[in-house]
């Protein structure tokens, strides 16, 4: 078979595994360090969670622990991010609305709120009224609402692929279709990448291959709680420019945000994904779509004429404890590790990267704090 | 199962071709020249080419496009149809109005009511 071009590259500096954004964006800032990276990704470019979710630049909500990285990306990389990877990314920051119906809504969006304006993030609570003079097409029953007028969106498909684009163009190289099965240790050190495409070696494996990175760690004695869940997202026609703000609620109903192309990117779940789902593939639930419309109508009332024009579904790395692991493993020397983001993994992934690139070639990350996300933090509860 | 494929750094510069600004993808607007470059810059599939480009993603899905999108990467990558992917169709197919999906059964029994009194 001519076409057929097997690797003769069988090893590098660094091997990461997954060619999701945190990967591409990890081989870029490794490349652009001058050092040889071998990107392995089982499908394609962008396939897994990293071209299925809504693209959500957010700080407000967010655990503490991973707080530094959301505010250090938002305030240093995102802003210029198209510029530095040659493509639109998309990156718009106006402002996220996370809206509450009830009193008992807004009893959890302001604790929310006091909970990362304590860390220095300016999120605020408004009224019903306020609201509406930001966003003034929700409904009356809108009561008050969070407001974080940093946050933003961007579009993870570009992005993404801008990641990868740059990576190859400072020498990164990377190899599709190829699974890796697990890691193998020689004298000690982590060096050995097993795939059904033979053994590939480096000094340094970075896993960032979100759910199947459990997997492929476990074969070095690493674990790290984490599970599969299932999200869907939907896009609308393309409707004139409306609003900017990136919107929420205080019960998850949906979430979204209109893009720069027009459609509305709106998702979410329908609650019962956990007991729907086979894991198998990426369904969509018949549950799923209409669960979120009915949430989406209540407080946007003139959306019901609005037509859906896709949906899709998406799994993430769930973790026990809702932040990711983003560290060296001590006991699996040569090792580092990058996923568990829970749903909420792109909006951190330009300053995940750097984290990580210091990780890899300082042993530890300097620029920002990733100490709550150590791999060995998980302990049962009492 | 995915084709095993190597991407490296491009060595060649962009070929411009006569009919470059033709429309390819008519719901998004996609040009054959986009389609070409996208693959020039290291692009490899037609999932990833939709992703970047959006070709395929519009009111159709791709029931006008795809054919010509497969056979243009297949053209300029010298890689046989089969090993270039395919894009998967999503539902609703047809554009549905988000007040139609959002009927309960309960809805559903009103409106059929409705219909008939």
């Amino acid at each position: 078979m001519p076409y057929h071009n097997h690797t003769e590259k069988k090893s590098a500096d660094v091997i990461v595994i997954g060619g999701g954004v945190i990967g591409c964006a990890a081989a870029y800032r490794l490349a652009k360090e001058g050092v040889s990276v071998l990107v392995l990704e089982k499908n394609e470019i962008c396939s897994g969670a990293s071209g299925r979710n809504a693209g959500g630049v957010r700080q407000s909500a967010r655990d503490v622990r991973e707080l530094p990285l959301a505010m250090y990306g938002v305030k240093h990389i995102w802003p210029a991010l198209s510029e530095e990877l040659g493509v639109d990314v998309e990156y718009t920051r106006a402002g996220n609305l996370r809206l509450g119906r009830t009193a008992a809504h807004l009893e959890k969006l302001s604790e929310l709120a006091e909970n990362s304006s304590k860390v220095g993030l300016d999120v605020r609570m408004v009224t019903g009224g306020e609201a509406r003079e930001i966003c003034p097409y929700m409904s009356a029953d809108v009561l008050g609402a969070s407001w974080c007028p940093t946050d933003g969106y961007a579009n993870p498909l570009t992005t993404t692929i801008g990641f990868y684009k740059k990576a190859l163009s400072y020498g990164a190289v990377f190899i599709t279709g190829i699974t890796a099965i697990g890691l193998g240790k020689v004298k000690g050190r982590v060096r050995n990448v097993y795939t059904d495409d033979g053994v590939y070696e480096a000094d340094r494996v970075l896993v960032c291959a979100g759910y199947a990175s459990r997997a492929i760690v476990n074969t070095v004695g690493i674990d790290v709680p984490v599970e599969r869940e299932d999200e869907e997202v939907f896009v609308t026609e393309q409707l004139p420019p409306m609003f900017d703000q990136v919107l929420g609620t205080a019960e998850a109903d949906f979430y979204g945000h209109q893009t720069k192309h027009g459609s509305f990117l709106l998702g979410g779940v329908s609650g019962l994904q956990h007991f729907t789902s086979n894991h198998d593939g990426h369904p969509t639930e018949a549950y799923t779509a209409p669960s979120l419309v009915r949430g989406i109508i209540r407080f946007f009332p003139s959306f019901a004429g609005v037509k859906i024009i896709r949906n899709w579904s998406g799994q993430f790395d769930s973790c026990v404890d809702g932040v990711p692991v983003i560290d060296n493993a001590a006991e699996a020397p040569g090792l580092t590790l990058a996923f568990a983001f829970t749903g909420h993994g792109f909006g951190i992934s330009p300053s995940v990267s750097i984290a990580l690139k210091e990780l890899i070639m300082d042993g530890n990350s300097k620029t920002i704090d990733v100490s709550g996300l150590k791999y060995d933090r998980f302990a049962a509860k009492q | 199962m995915a084709k095993i494929t190597i991407r490296m750094k491009s060595e060649g510069a962009f070929l411009p071709q006569a009919d470059d600004d033709m429309i390819v993808c008519r719901c998004e607007e996609v040009t054959k020249g986009e389609i070409r470059r996208a693959v020039c810059e290291g692009l490899r599939t037609f999932g990833e080419v939709k992703r970047y480009l959006r070709c395929g993603m519009g009111l159709c899905q791709g029931q006008t496009c795809q054919r010509l999108i497969l056979q243009i990467l297949s053209r300029e990558l010298g890689t046989p149809i089969p090993d270039l992917g395919r894009i998967t169709g999503r539902t609703p197919v047809r554009p549905v109005v988000m007040q139609e999906l959002s009927r309960s059964t309960e809805d559903s029994k009103g409106v059929e009511d409705h219909a008939l009194s």
